[in-house]
């Protein structure tokens, strides 16, 4: 595989994950949730990961930031960030490497907020732990980060609770760039959402991302959301890569009868009223083989014909 | 402030229901008690006597409603009349001789079962599967099965009796006189240490599995995966975090407890021979002594209400969510 050789422009890549494997180790039987997934994010990239519920794609994103828990095992593979290894880091440079180098939105903003502190007292937090500001400095640079997500400061005495889910979301994207980090990763962050707010989300992390220019991984299931903001995007199925390209070429030219599966489950804004299509009732990919250059920097899983052939025919239904 | 307001209506409310509950079940009590006076002394007293104590002690064949009035008003001036069974103290006096020995011990053993317990409920929750995790459960929860009776008397037996090392009845030594002293406090530590001990030990168990598996709940939250993402330190998300979020409920079993602190512990005094409101309320329900019965039931009420109370204005404190609802 040499997917990791293509990134961004010209720079060394951030965040390079290579043949990463996880497992969730069972009593009687254990799952492989991520299977030897390789890819690479350039700096001031916006790398889009995608798939269905289950794909491995949050357990990915857990993984590069050692937050995995029982019974989830990195079983093989590697993480290197700016050329550090990430999977052998002591635990306080992990803590230390946590948040100012990669900084992440977790799903629900409901829940990822602590319902006891207020708004301020958990940004603050932030400063205090990494940067050893005073508690007055922190609550002024916590008003500033309010302000840059277009949140009244006032509201840092704020509790959770007493914000809107947008507000919620926005407020995490603040603590999130607090220590300005070299990537992002935003893990479905707009999924708990209705579409207007998920615009107002989405102009927000472009904004941001313009300003400071850190390099995002960026995962959900909305793939038309995933062509419009990332330069280049992977889909996963069953924990493997299937396809990987420029977001243009996935969405212009897709591969992969799962990737075309994919695209054609969403439906366009304009134009005529089309079936949508989706992935046939029966149809699984097994045993998905390694990436292959089918066009320049565009790379997609072998497949074979009958695969193919059976989505087009339960399309054609 | 309304949230206050409006749960102090509340508890005022449960009081009057109470105290009129206090008024009712000892008059639906089968005997009365200057039958049982007049057992006790054999059958001397003559038939005047007996009408003069039934007066003196408000057992009155009035109207229900009309005792009902004079109840309520004794109760709101102060006055719970005089015990039967230490006749003459008024009710007040003997309560009040015994009170404080009840709170000291009661409110000991309970802060120390809760915050020992707690804090090992923490300790096993965040390191779920370790040492403090698999031994000590079982454990507490083996001890805490025992009966009480006999794992008070085998303490009292052991250390008391065999090994010496502490008192083995009252709250202090006979004849020392109560004062400011470090001696007399000494001495009254001394004698806490092993009734208390025995109560923290069968008690502890509860609390440290309540919070442990609060604990573990709290700690598959999204909130807790964030505040380790934001690289915290361990000890800070266990305690602001997790911690934090996990002791509510235990907040609740405190207040509760608090209240029944007041009850006393009867057991515990009776092998200790500790002076306590438990032992006084055994003697009165025997006694049928209704005016002491009433007083204790009454203290025991006010008590446990006034600590649900403080417990809810702790929890608008703790808890910022209660404050909009």
């Amino acid at each position: 595989m040499t997917v990791s050789q293509v990134s961004f422009g010209s720079h060394e890549p951030v965040l390079d994950v290579k043949n990463l494997t996880v497992k969730y180790i069972g009593d009687t039987r254990s799952t492989t949730a991520v299977d030897r997934v390789s890819f690479s994010i350039g700096t001031g990239e916006v790398f889009g990961l995608a798939g269905e519920s289950g794909c491995g794609k949050s357990t990915i994103a857990n993984s590069i930031m050692r937050l995995l828990k029982d019974p989830a095992k990195i079983a093989g593979g590697s993480i290197s960030f700016g050329g550090r290894d990430v999977l052998a880091m002591s635990p306080d440079e992990l803590r230390r490497f946590r948040w100012q180098d990669v900084a992440m939105v977790f799903q629900s903003a409901m829940n990822s907020l602590n319902p006891v502190l207020t708004i301020g007292e958990q940004i603050v937090d932030i400063f205090t732990t990494h940067a050893g500001y005073s508690r007055k400095e922190s609550m002024r640079r916590a008003g500033e980060l309010l302000e840059l997500v277009r949140i009244d400061p006032a509201r840092l005495k704020s509790y959770p609770h007493q914000l809107s889910g947008g507000m919620r979301q926005r407020a995490v994207i603040a603590m999130a760039v607090a220590l300005k980090p070299s990537l992002l990763i935003l893990d479905e962050p707009t999924t708990a959402l209705d579409v207007v707010v998920q615009q107002e989300i989405m102009a927000q992390i472009k904004e941001l991302q313009r300003e400071l220019g850190f390099s995002v991984l960026f995962i959900t299931h909305d793939m038309s959301l995933m062509v419009e903001l990332s330069h280049r995007m992977a889909v996963m199925y069953g924990g493997r890569i299937v396809e990987t390209a420029k977001a243009q070429d996935v969405y212009a030219d897709p591969r992969h009868p799962y990737t075309q599966a994919l695209m054609g489950a969403f439906p366009p804004l304009t134009g005529p009223r089309i079936p949508l299509k989706g992935l046939p009732e029966g149809v699984k990919f097994q045993n998905i083989p390694d990436l292959e250059e089918v066009a320049p920097d565009h790379f997609v899983a072998p497949f074979n014909a009958g695969a193919e052939a059976a989505v087009f025919e339960g399309a054609a239904q | 402030m309304r949230f206050i307001l409006r749960r102090l209506g509340f508890y005022l409310i449960a009081f009057w229901a109470s105290i009129t509950l206090n008024f009712l079940l000892p008059r639906f009590m089968p005997g009365d008690p200057v039958s049982r006076m007049f057992a006790r002394t054999q059958g001397k007293m003559q038939p005047e006597q007996i009408e003069a104590l039934r007066k003196m002690l408000g057992v009155d064949t009035r109207p229900l409603w009309e005792q009902y009035v004079d109840y309520m008003h004794n109760i709101l001036t102060g006055q719970m009349g005089v015990s039967i069974s230490r006749f003459p103290t008024p009710v007040t006096e003997v309560i009040a001789s015994q009170i404080g020995w009840t709170l000291l011990l009661g409110g000991t053993a309970l802060v120390c079962a809760a915050v020992v317990g707690n804090l090992l409920g923490i300790l096993a929750a965040w390191r779920r599967g370790g040492a403090i995790d698999s031994a000590l459960p079982p454990l507490l929860v083996f001890i805490g099965s025992f009966p009480y009776f006999w794992l008070a008397m085998g303490a009292l037996y052991l250390f008391g009796v065999v090994l010496g090392w502490f008192p083995i009845r009252h709250a202090f030594t006979d004849g020392l006189e109560p004062a400011f002293t470090s001696e007399f406090i000494g001495d009254v530590g001394a004698h806490l240490i092993l009734p208390a001990l025995t109560i923290v030990l069968v008690s502890i168990g509860g609390w440290m599995l309540g919070m442990r598996n609060t604990m573990i709940a709290t700690n598959s939250e999204d909130y807790i995966t964030m505040a380790e993402a934001k690289g915290l330190r361990p000890g800070r998300i266990m305690l602001r975090y997790a911690a934090r979020n996990a002791m509510l409920p235990s907040v609740t079993s405190f207040g509760m407890g608090l209240g029944f602190v007041v009850g006393g512990a009867m057991l515990t005094e009776v092998v200790f021979a500790y002076p306590g409101v438990g032992y006084q309320l055994l003697n009165a329900v025997q006694g049928l002594d209704y005016p002491l019965m009433q007083g204790l039931f009454l203290t025991i009420t006010a008590a446990v209400l006034l600590a649900n109370f403080l417990v809810d204005i702790l929890y608008v404190r703790l808890d910022p969510r209660v404050r909009s609802n």
